[in-house]
């Protein structure tokens, strides 16, 4: 089972140290071998199953609940400027 | 000492005024004191706060007033969301984060007098067995303390276990509440999906996770259960269905009750003390008047692997807002991809990222048929083995866990072989199931082993009755670590 | 050689609720940053959505404008990828089974009807909005979770100016049915414009283009048009166009490519297991239908066939809506709807204007403008008293015919009160007498004239001419 980690990892937005890479590259393999097993089943016209409970249509009202205010909001935020939370310049 | 009961011989003290909440709280935060730099179940704790919430407690009794926990200290996984108390699941990514609001139970543990006090150990974002994965240091069990207590809700057992809280809220995701129960000793119930509002709970895999009491014994397993049961309307997945009274159901009587033992958890590497201390528990039932039924689970064998792809995918995304921009320990960057990636980098401890990188692999462009849709059919035919089992059983008896507690640092560098061992619990969650751990023996060693009893979606009450039945036809439960 | 354009859009639109789409925080444009939210719209940790039912129901009415169908089975999916304004890193929307599908809108276009196919109309959230500063980025999340709706076309567009007048046709539908404000200063309506361009006749599809994040119509067509030109310069000069995200630069007045990571599309969608699928029943169906409205169109083309307006008469009553249901209310049964109609689009339109008074705020009773116009038809008000007693009933809010009556401003059509006007003008202005009498007809409308001013208005001006003529000629 070949895994191409650096994609996966680039969409997961996670440095790993190359040690890292070393120790988790086979270990995912095994686990991915290990669930190669499912293939052994068939599972034509089976639904799949998204959720444990069968429930639909759950809905609220549209009504207004308090909100927190901006000093709550931003009380865990890495860095604030004039309510915002920053973060590194976007580059598009 | 007080914090050695269990809820309803302390309510009976505290109502009796033989005993005071804020003895009682004391008592916990001493036995802390004591014991948990050995045994590390508590992440943080305010004693100031919970001594201020004892006294509470004690002037409302005094005034006549009443709660199901009035005045009960109560240990929270760091998992659950306590407003104006730090969060962390045991992670450095969350920093010094400290939660705006209340989660549903925490809220519902508070309108029934509750003293919410402490948060415990767990491994990381709940991802593990054996609480060997937390920043803040593993666990340990309080029966042999060079042995893992289970997890991930490790410290919510280990604090019962060890009489350092009177009963504790974990999460059991695949097994979370119901294995380190076992391994330590107490009683762990993982309600039916839906059954308890997981709003404040920091999501792992969100179609299977589930908040549950670990306590002294059955009993106040269902008083906990009645406190915190019920449908939210800040989770749409939280049901309906009436709460029953679950206390007045512990009869003592299982005449009648089929119980079925399925054939496909005969697996290798199953102890044979576990199989035989749970052969004569099923025994005892047999004995009271349960009746017991060979069934199959035919799809048992694929239930990990499917639970790992499940799992590992909605852990994906439900972590991907800890990334640094609203919340957390940010690790700087110079531009907010590679802030991101290094906030999570080092923020993530590694079985966490294995589970993220393996969630993102089974998600992404042209995998997605091959693992998570396949899995998720899986799923179906794994929930019909259960549906249709229990048009002929009540309630299905198993061990908890294959083996009891292993060593501190035994299988950490092997994760598949970690993944094995929760084998009997993780098809419960799959299929939407209630389960339970008590007591039932211990082994040469002198560690706990525990019998696993899992019901039909929303049968808690003849689960809690069996599971009290048995409980009480036995004395597992008055035996108590030596710790001091 | 001769080429065809081949335009889809996709356009997000904000729907008009109290509260976001999962939470109660207020849905609400211009507040502080960062004030308008909660655990669930922030992301975090521990919080859970619930869907807003009144955003579930202004998708289906919006269904059913676009005439859509709406199925009976909708879920919702992840949509993963990671971006500072995004609160969980992934946005809740519809995948595979969306709120509704297959409709299309009807639209004038090129002196016929356009018609442009709906593919889908699903329901997402909104993120939160970025501000970019010199050396960092600020977001406020107050935007985050407002119930968005994403209305995706077939590629039935063939020209920047088709675009254009879908796109207008499209806002005032949703303006029409109460889904969303569509306020373009407010960001309420963005468009994603997909274009390709193909030798005509050609029946597979060029390499698709896709210009991101228009927010006006005008810059959509603008956009449209150098893009159109631009693929088929690439063409002709025998290169190869590529499928790829342009950006529209407004003032340069040009599309430049945007960088973009070979796998940064891999969205890795999966279903929500927070969210239970929606199953809507045939009731509550149908208390959504009862609030579908008269499209523009429609009500346009009734306007000039059943109260015989001009069309551009029709037009500016259809385009100010409450305008146009102020005059189906007024016009009534009445027997001039043609005239009240002049009222309405001019007298009133005017006054509300200048007043910045609304139409729920008239003073005046729904009764007053019909009966106006029947005083000046009946001949007991000339129009320009008519236009004064219009004016003071808006002021007052009191009927036409008590206005006449207390400041005794009915027409004079006496002939007796009306010749001792006409002989006093005669005596004053011995010069224009004159010349009429040398027969210089148009002195007679001086002398008209000189009656109308001292009668303040109200001599019957038809009568004062023909006195007039008597006294001279006699
Ligand atoms: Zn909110």
């Amino acid at each position: 089972m070949n895994v191409d980690l650096s994609r996966v990892v680039r969409l997961a937005r996670i440095e790993l140290t190359s040690e890292e890479e070393h120790r988790i590259s086979p270990q995912l393999a095994a686990v991915l071998r290990y669930v190669e097993k499912l293939k052994e089943l068939n599972v034509e016209g089976v639904e799949p199953t998204a959720h444990a409970v069968p429930l639909e249509n759950v809905l609220r009202e549209d009504e207004l609940r308090v909100s927190l205010t901006q000093e709550e909001a931003l009380s865990n935020a890495p860095k604030t400027v004039n309510g915002l939370f920053v973060v590194p310049k976007i580059v598009e | 000492m007080p914090n050695s009961l269990t809820i309803h011989r302390l309510i009976e003290r505290l109502n009796s005024g033989d005993v005071t909440s804020r003895q009682a709280t004391e008592a916990c935060l001493n036995r802390i004191q004591s014991i948990d730099r050995e045994l590390n179940a508590f992440i943080g704790f305010d004693s100031e706060e919970a001594l201020t919430q004892a006294d509470v407690a004690d002037k409302t009794r005094a005034n006549g007033g009443e709660g199901a926990l009035l005045g009960v200290p109560i240990a929270i996984k760091d998992a659950i969301a306590v407003k104006d108390h730090p969060l962390n699941c045991a992670s450095k990514i969350l920093g010094d984060f400290v939660s705006p609001y209340d989660a549903t139970v925490i809220r519902k543990l508070r309108n029934a007098g509750a003293i919410v006090f402490g948060r415990v150990n767990m491994d990381e974002f709940a991802m593990g067995s054996s609480t060997e994965n937390s920043s803040h240091g593993p666990s340990r069990n309080p029966w042999n303390i060079k042995h893992i207590p289970g997890g991930s809700s490790g410290g919510s057992a280990v604090a019962v276990a060890a009489d350092e809280c009177v009963a504790s809220l974990g999460s059991d995701t695949g097994g979370s509440i119901r294995q380190p129960a076992a391994l330590c000793g107490c009683v762990g119930l993982k309600p039916t999906y839906g059954r308890v509002s997981r709003y404040g709970l920091v999501a792992f895999a969100s179609s299977l996770d589930q908040i549950g009491p670990l306590t002294k014994d059955v009993r106040d397993s269902a008083t906990m259960l009645q406190v915190i049961a019920g449908v939210d309307d800040r989770d749409s997945t939280s049901v309906s269905e009436a709460v029953p009274d679950y206390s007045s159901n512990l009869t003592g009587d299982v005449k009648g009750l089929r119980i079925g033992l399925p054939r496909e958890y005969q697996v290798d590497g199953l102890d044979s003390e576990v199989k035989d201390s749970v052969n004569s528990a099923v025994e005892c039932l047999a004995e009271r008047g349960a009746e017991i039924i060979e069934i199959s689970l035919p799809h048992t064998e694929y239930a990990i692997a499917t639970y790992y792809i499940i799992a590992t995918a909605e852990a994906s995304a439900n972590l991907a807002r800890f990334e640094g921009v609203r919340y957390g320990a940010r690790v700087n960057g110079s531009d907010p991809q590679e802030m991101n990636s290094k906030t999570r980098g080092i923020g993530f401890g590694e079985e966490v990222k294995r589970r993220i990188i393996l969630g993102t692999y089974v998600l992404s462009s042209g995998y997605y048929d091959a693992y998570y849709l396949r899995a998720q059919k899986v799923r179906t035919l794994i929930r019909e083995d259960y549906l249709k089992a229990f048009e002929e059983v009540d309630l299905i008896a198993s061990p908890t866990t294959p083996t009891p507690a292993f060593k501190i640092g035994e299988k950490v560098d092997d994760p598949l072989q970690m993944y094995l061992s929760d084998i009997f619990t993780i098809s419960c969650n799959l299929a939407g199931l209630c389960g339970i751990s008590i007591p039932c023996g211990f082994s040469k060693h002198g560690l706990p082993i525990g019998l696993q009893l899992q019901g039909r979606p929303f049968g808690e009450p003849d689960l809690l009755r069996c599971a009290h039945t048995y409980e009480q036809a036995t004395d597992w439960r008055n035996k108590k670590p030596k710790l001091d | 050689m001769e080429y065809e354009a081949v335009i889809g859009l996709e356009t997000h639109v904000q729907l008009k609720t109290h509260t976001k789409m999962w939470c109660g925080c207020a849905n609400e444009y211009g507040s502080e940053p960062n004030t308008n939210v909660c655990p669930v719209c922030l992301g975090l940790p521990g919080a859970l959505p619930v869907p807003n039912a009144e955003a579930l129901r202004k998708t289906a009415l919006t269904g059913f404008l676009l005439n859509c169908d709406v199925p009976s089975y909708a879920k919702w999916d992840r949509k993963n990828y990671f971006y500072p304004d995004n609160p969980k890193n992934y946005q809740l929307t519809q995948l595979d089974f969306p709120s509704t599908v297959s409709g299309c809108v009807e639209f004038e276009f090129g002196g016929g009807v356009g018609k442009v196919r709906v593919n889908r109309a699903h329901l997402e959230e909104d993120v939160g909005k970025s501000f970019h500063f010199s050396d960092f980025s600020g977001v406020d999340f107050n935007r985050a979770g407002v119930p968005l709706l994403e209305i995706v076309t077939e590629p039935d567009i063939s020209s920047p100016d088709m675009a254009y007048e879908y796109l207008n046709a499209l806002k005032s539908i949703l303006e029409y049915g109460g889904v969303s404000d569509c306020d373009m200063e407010k960001g309420q309506v963005r468009c994603d414009v997909n274009i390709s361009v193909r030798q005509k006749g050609d029946t597979e599809l060029g390499e698709k283009v896709e210009i991101k994040n228009m927010n006006s119509f005008s810059g959509v067509r603008r956009a449209a048009r150098y893009e159109i030109s631009r693929q088929m310069e690439v063409i002709e000069s025998g290169g190869e166009l590529v499928q790829e995200t342009r950006r529209w630069d407004d003032d340069a007045g040009i599309t430049d490519g945007m960088r973009t990571k070979e796998d940064a599309h891999d969205y890795r969608y999966f279903p929500d297991p927070d969210l239970m699928p929606h199953r809507p029943s045939e009731e509550w169906l149908a208390a959504v239908r009862e609030e579908v409205v008269e499209l523009p169109l429609a009500r346009k083309r009734r306007f000039m066939t059943s109260f015989q307006l001009p069309e551009s008469g029709a037009e500016v009553l259809v385009a100010d809506a409450r305008l146009g249901d102020y005059f189906e209310e007024v016009s009534g049964e009445g027997k001039n709807p043609k005239l009240v109609a002049n009222w309405v689009i001019n007298n009133l339109r005017a006054k509300l204007v200048e007043t910045g008074i609304s139409i729920a705020d008239l003073k005046f009773s729904s009764t007053a403008i019909p009966e106006l116009v029947g005083l000046v038809e009946e001949g007991q008000i000339s129009s320009s008293i008519a236009q004064e007693i219009f004016a003071d009933m808006f002021e007052t809010g009191k009927d036409p015919k008590v206005i006449v009556e207390e400041k005794g401003l009915s027409q004079m059509s006496d002939s007796g009160d009306l010749e001792a006007f006409c002989r006093d003008a005669i005596e004053a202005n011995p010069g224009p007498v004159d010349d009429f009498r040398k027969g210089k007809e148009t002195a007679l409308n001086f002398l008209k004239g000189q009656v109308m001013k001292a009668s303040r208005g109200k001599a019957n001006p038809q009568v004062v001419g023909d006195l007039l003529v008597k006294i001279l000629n006699g």
